[in-house]
């Protein structure tokens, strides 16, 4: 049964087709004057089309095509269906606002050569993975990302540790392209159907399933940053050009989402009653590890790198409740978790691209991340400010934006599960539910401290005071994106029905349709149970604080006076006596970080008379660093070592070793039968 | 339908009325605890026409946040307050935010004030919100968890059927024991009372709400204490409505149950406020960092209770 | 036939004594006695955890008598009786003597700090519901399950009281937690129906000698070596075996 080639699909290649051409127009002028805006207006009129063309393309049936590429007897299968359009809308989008981006961000790059032809590459990579419909066409694409995603990653590689970032994160991409190989060849069988539909046809079996959901969980979760796999992000994605850390943050995690989901929803068969857990646990645990180590983090982009982790984990979350209802049959209680994780992946991916992109901005405008150097941007930053509040409000899970209507959906899917009759889920239900409520608001924390040290307050360096807005494509941009945040809030109930085909699509059975709903409120299950009305809510806070407004400064007094800060009548002049990044942390530090990763303090007061400064050091460990990939790679080195003598022997000691292995595998093919 | 509105009209007006004179009572009350005589119930009004009528002071580098914040937190919560049953259930807007949003709307209030503290640049405000912060991301996974019990039970997260599935009765349930229980921590600590905060202090390093309002005047700072007496009506309302639902009006009752309502409401109040102020009288406020274990201990109840509920639905 | 049989069989008192309430008290007691384990846990003060103890063994003289009520065993009364003379009255009492007397260090010396040790209390509690759940579903059948939960309830008393034992220096508070393990053990037997007075009674009277018996230890200790952290006992006997 061979699927007819859609218009969207086409549209969807043809894009593809596109960027790779830009790919090679920004190798060619990438030195010339013209390089940037042919690459990046390029690349945000193709993104354009394509996401609308993909929003067009997920109630539209599925489109199908084969296209004599890759291996001969399989050729390159290409499909485009509600789940592979969810996604491509989503990489689309993000893409169109990276490259709207990148015509103003762009012109800082000292090195644009490095940056101009792997761009569009990196973008066709992520529009290709939903596409592919073949694991060889898969595996390629996913690739292909993730090495137009490396070269973006090293190509500041005159700054510190970026080289190293880049190291770690070849190994890791390759190590999680490796498991999901398997994870194919396991999906694939002895007949070799490497197809996507050969392996839904004949779906594994017993523990095979159950190694293709492992293998799945490392694969696309170290690409999308699951704990103890994520030891890679928090390096790799800050130190690429911030329009290409928010693609890495916002989308390329989202595309490692769309191959988990792929795999485990659609290939790998009717799902066990356990699969959730892992996955429920895997995410509850990713979600406050990433969010605690944000909180810790002083450097901008890392902080959010690190929340990016969190919000990985939310996701996961969903999709493990999404696995557990469908097992047991809830279908409806299925789609709503479902539903709730893609309502996220969209939701994240906005957000995060709208924070990477303020943290470029504030990057360009003062030339640092670091948090203790920057301060009172308000003032010299509006619009990049504005945005980047409605960012960090989104993210932090506040009414009425977009996160809190993914979070509120999810936190709803728990209300639901205490139906799931197994035990394990009865217990790691309730305490994911706890974990996650307690990430949203570390997650709130994380936000106040990382908005409040650079935007609020007064200058903590030169560069900070003398700060100056950036250009009108960064700052369009981040409004356009915060717009989505915004709209995305408002009206969930337009989102939840448009994302319902791939919902119907994956776990059978859809969520009630909300656009039948009253007053643009959402109601997952029955009004009697939950509704939300995102709209109704804000309208409320608005009205009621305008009206407050006009009625003070009307019936008493709009009198304002500018005076000196009082601060208990002890106002210290000097920036530096304001809450820093680390002291901001130090009481969460304190009650959270002491076990959990090892966080300790150093206080080094000199004597009476001592003109040395007083320090305070802290250090903080990674427990993946510490007890994983350490060790890991002591390991390594230890075999590397003995490896070495190998290449000590004479040449007769060489032969023997061809000779020796040559009759062992005779051996083992005489005795094979 | 115009009924329901009138019920939200008053409802919103009344939590306004009421919320200074809860203060005020729980002042008083506090006072005459510790023999001393104690400033009229209504000095809480009396301090918010002061306050409304002075100019406002603001710092040479406060930023348009800082003037605006005032405004959202009021609204905030404000909507949160009139969205919790009080004398009668028949709220018209009750489904336009359930509990979960409720108390996420309480989040965002913090999330800006905390914003506010940091946006002068002085170090108490500092310390004031690097404090709320770490108290409320105990707080607020507390009060979710309390959330999930109560509609674990109730199989609804809206105020309004978790009310009336109250009043029709549940009989005594562990878990709800300890969701009042957390429930009653989490409200100590969301109000900055004693033993978390105490609100009554100025110019000591314990201090986190007030450290956090230090740059505040006039009608700034008006709005912000009015904001913190309504919180602590929505949170005594809260308790009230759900563990001790009795007298509640229903949805389109008539005239006769609403007075009914307002007065078993009235009751309720004051005795929310008695215990309050016998509470903290007989209490001394804790250490910064021992506050963490007891908003540990509401998180750990109510995820008991939660699971619990998890475990006995196989029942 | 007395009073409280009336109460148990057709009187206009049934309607209001119907077996769902019976049954939610007792419930209610059951969960009060974990949260004041958990309470127990919580605190950092000799004093207060003594105070703490003293009202986990009201409680659970409360939720004997109650449950003396409810079954019509005259002998439960006994049983609570001795809850509560003995163990809220006194052993805190004297406890808080030895304390005063020995002059022990105010404080409740942890191992762990109260945060984890709480959170491994609530695993503790999980673990116990889901042990006695799935080891009574044979038995209880759907109707009964509250009581399963009970039963639950009172391995996770004993369960908590075990880790007050193990994450606690100060050998005062281990004492606590081995009476209110024993809490734990009553709660339990209390609920199944028909336990003989006889082992009530020589279960009351053998906490009792084990209070005494640790208290002559606690001077003992105290005379030798000047300290009851029983670390400092570690040091002593030349590290840990």
């Amino acid at each position: 049964m061979t699927l007819a080639p859609t218009f969207q699909l086409l549209v969807a290649l043809a894009a593809v087709a596109a960027l790779l051409l830009l790919a090679l127009a920004g190798a060619a002028l990438a030195r010339g004057p013209y390089g940037r805006p042919v690459v990046y207006g390029g690349a945000l009129v193709v993104t354009l089309l394509a996401a609308v063309s993909a929003l067009t393309a997920i109630p539209a049936p599925t489109g199908g095509l084969v296209l004599p590429l890759g291996i001969p007897w399989i050729g390159a299968n290409l499909r485009l269906d509600a789940l592979s359009a969810v996604f491509l809308f989503v990489v689309n989008l993000g893409g169109a606002a990276a490259s709207l981006y990148g015509l103003g961000y762009g012109r800082h790059d000292h090195a644009p050569e490095r940056v101009l032809p792997f761009f569009p590459a990196f973008l066709a990579g992520m529009s290709l993975v939903p596409l592919a419909a073949d694991a060889y066409t898969f595996l390629l694409a996913w690739e292909f990302m993730s090495l137009a995603s490396w070269a973006l990653v090293v190509s500041h590689d005159k700054e510190a540790g970026n080289v190293q970032a880049g190291l770690v994160y070849i190994l890791m991409a390759s190590f999680g392209t490796l498991a999901l190989m398997l994870a194919f060849g396991l999906l694939a069988g002895g007949g070799g159907g490497f197809t996507f539909e050969a392996m839904r046809a004949a779906p594994p079996t017993g523990w095979a399933g159950a190694v293709v959901l492992a293998l799945a969980m490392l694969g696309a979760g170290s690409k999308a940053g699951l704990v103890p796999l994520h030891v890679w992000l928090p390096l790799a994605h800050p130190a690429a050009p911030s329009h290409v850390s928010a693609l890495m943050s916002g989308v390329m995690t989202k595309v490692a989402v769309y191959g988990f989901i792929r795999i485990v929803f659609d290939l790998a068969g009717p799902p066990d009653w356990w699969w959730g857990i892992p996955v429920i646990v895997a995410g509850a645990i990713a979600g406050v590890v990433g969010v605690l180590q944000a909180l810790l983090q002083s450097d901008t982009k890392r902080v959010l790198a690190f929340s990016t982790i969190e919000n990985i984990g939310l996701i996961f979350v969903g999709l493990g409740l999404a696995l557990a209802f469908k097992a047991s049959g809830f279908g409806g209680a299925a789609a709503l978790a479902f539903t709730a994780a893609l309502f996220h992946v969209f939701n994240h991916a906005a957000m995060k691209s709208l924070l990477f992109f303020g943290a470029g901005a504030v990057l360009t405008a003062t030339g640092s991340r670091v948090m203790d150097r920057l301060g009172g941007l308000i003032h010299r930053m509006p619009v990049t400010s504005v945005a980047m509040l409605i960012g960090a409000a989104a993210i932090s899970a506040l009414p009425p934006l977009n996160g809190f209507a993914s979070e509120w959906l999810v936190f709803q899917a728990i209300l639901l599960s205490p139906e799931l009759p197994a035990w394990g889920l009865k217990l790691s239900v309730p305490a994911a539910g706890a974990l996650l409520a307690l990430a949203a608001a570390l997650a709130a924390a994380c936000f106040v401290r990382l908005y409040g040290i650079v935007f609020l307050g007064r200058a903590r360096s030169e560069q900070a005071a003398n700060a100056h807005e950036v250009d009108v494509f960064s700052r369009a941009a981040m409004l356009a994106l915060a717009g989505i945040c915004v709209a995305a809030g408002l009206f969930p109930g337009l989102v939840i029905d448009a994302l319902q085909p791939a919902v119907t699509a994956l776990v059978g059975v859809r969520m009630p349709a909300q656009s039948e709903v009253a007053w643009l409120s959402i109601v997952p299950v029955a009004e009697s149970r939950s509704s939300y009305n995102g709209l109704l809510v804000f309208l409320f806070i608005a009205s009621s604080a305008l009206l407050t407004a006009f009625i003070i400064h009307r019936l008493a007094t709009g009198a304002v006076r500018r005076a000196p800060p009082w601060d208990c009548g002890f106002p210290n002049a000097d920036p530096v006596t304001q809450y820093s990044a680390g002291s901001f942390a130090q009481p969460i530090r304190r009650v959270f970080a002491r076990t959990l990763f090892a966080a300790r303090e150093r206080v080094e007061m000199p004597p009476p008379g001592s003109l040395a400064p007083a320090r305070i050091e802290i250090t903080a460990r990674d427990p993946a660093w510490a007890f994983l990939f350490l060790p890991l790679a002591g390991l390594v080195e230890r075999i590397a070592t003995r490896a070495n003598r190998l290449q000590y022997l004479t040449i007769r000691q060489y032969l023997a070793l061809v000779f020796g292995a040559l009759v062992l595998l005779l051996l083992v093919l005489a005795l094979w039968t | 339908m115009m009924a329901n509105l009138l019920v939200q009209g008053t409802q919103m007006l009344l939590v306004l009325a009421l919320a200074p004179l809860l203060t005020g009572l729980v002042r008083k009350v506090k006072a005459r605890l510790t023999r001393r005589r104690g400033a009229s119930v209504l000095q809480p009004y009396r301090d918010l026409a002061r306050l409304l009528n002075k100019e406002a002071v603001l710092a040479h580098n406060a930023s348009w946040l800082f003037r605006a914040v005032p405004y959202l937190l009021f609204a905030a919560t404000w909507v949160a307050a009139a969205l919790v049953p009080t004398f009668g259930t028949g709220l018209i807007f009750s489904w336009s935010a359930d509990l979960i949003v409720i108390t996420a709307l309480l989040g965002s209030a913090r999330f800006f004030l905390a914003l506010a503290g940091m946006d002068v640049g002085t170090s108490f405000g500092g310390i004031g919100s690097s404090r709320e912060v770490m108290i409320s991301s105990l707080a607020e996974p507390a009060m979710i968890m309390i959330v999930f019990s109560l509609a674990l039970v109730a199989h609804s997260t809206q105020l309004s059927t978790i009310a009336s599935v109250m009043v029709a009765g549940v009989g005594l349930r562990v878990s709800l024991a300890l969701a009042l229980v957390a429930l009653a921590i989490v409200a100590v600590a969301e109000n900055g009372r004693i033993p978390v905060d105490n609100p009554a202090t100025h110019l000591e390093l314990t201090m986190v709400h007030e450290a956090m309002v230090l740059e505040y005047s006039g009608r700034h700072l008006a709005l912000i204490e009015l904001a913190a007496q309504l919180k602590l009506l929505l949170f005594i309302s809260l308790v009230a409505c759900v563990f001790l639902p009795w007298g509640l009006a229903p949805a389109g009752a008539g005239a006769g149950a609403v007075v009914l309502g307002m007065a078993s409401y009235g009751a309720k109040l004051a005795a929310g406020a008695v215990l309050l102020a016998v509470f903290e009288t007989s209490i001394a406020k804790m250490r910064v960092f021992r506050v963490p274990d007891f908003l540990g201990a509401a998180l750990m109840l109510g995820l008991l209770g939660t699971l619990l509920l998890f475990v006995s639905r196989i029942l | 036939m007395d009073r409280t049989l009336e109460i148990a069989h057709g009187t206009p008192l049934d309607a209001a004594l119907s077996a769902s309430l019976v049954f939610d008290v007792a419930h209610l007691f059951a969960g009060a006695l974990v949260l004041i384990s958990f309470l127990m846990l919580y605190q950092d003060r000799l004093y207060a955890l003594l105070k703490v103890f003293a009202l986990q063994a009201v409680v659970l003289s409360l939720s004997v008598g109650w449950q003396a009520l409810a079954q019509d065993a005259p002998h439960l009364y006994v049983t609570a009786a001795i809850a509560l003379v003995f163990k809220a009255v006194v052993i805190p009492l004297a406890l808080a003597r030895m304390v005063a007397r020995l002059g022990i260090h105010r404080q409740v010396e942890t191992v762990v700090s109260i945060g984890p040790t709480m959170l491994a209390g609530i695993a503790l509690v999980a673990l116990s519901l889901v042990v006695m759940l799935k080891a009574t579903a044979a038995v209880g059948g759907a109707a009964d399950a509250l009581a399963r939960e009970d039963l639950a309830f009172a391995l996770s008393v004993v369960l908590l009281g075990l880790l007050m034992m193990v994450t606690r220096r100060n050998a005062v508070s281990q004492v606590i937690g081995f009476m209110s393990l024993e809490n734990g053990l009553i709660l339990a037997a209390t609920g199944a129906k028909g336990m003989p007075l006889v082992v009530e009674i020589s279960v009351a009277f053998s906490v009792l000698i084990a209070l005494i018996v640790i208290g002559i230890f606690l001077f003992r200790i105290r005379e030798r070596f000047d300290t009851v952290d029983v670390d400092a006992l570690d040091r002593f006997r030349g590290g840990r075996a």
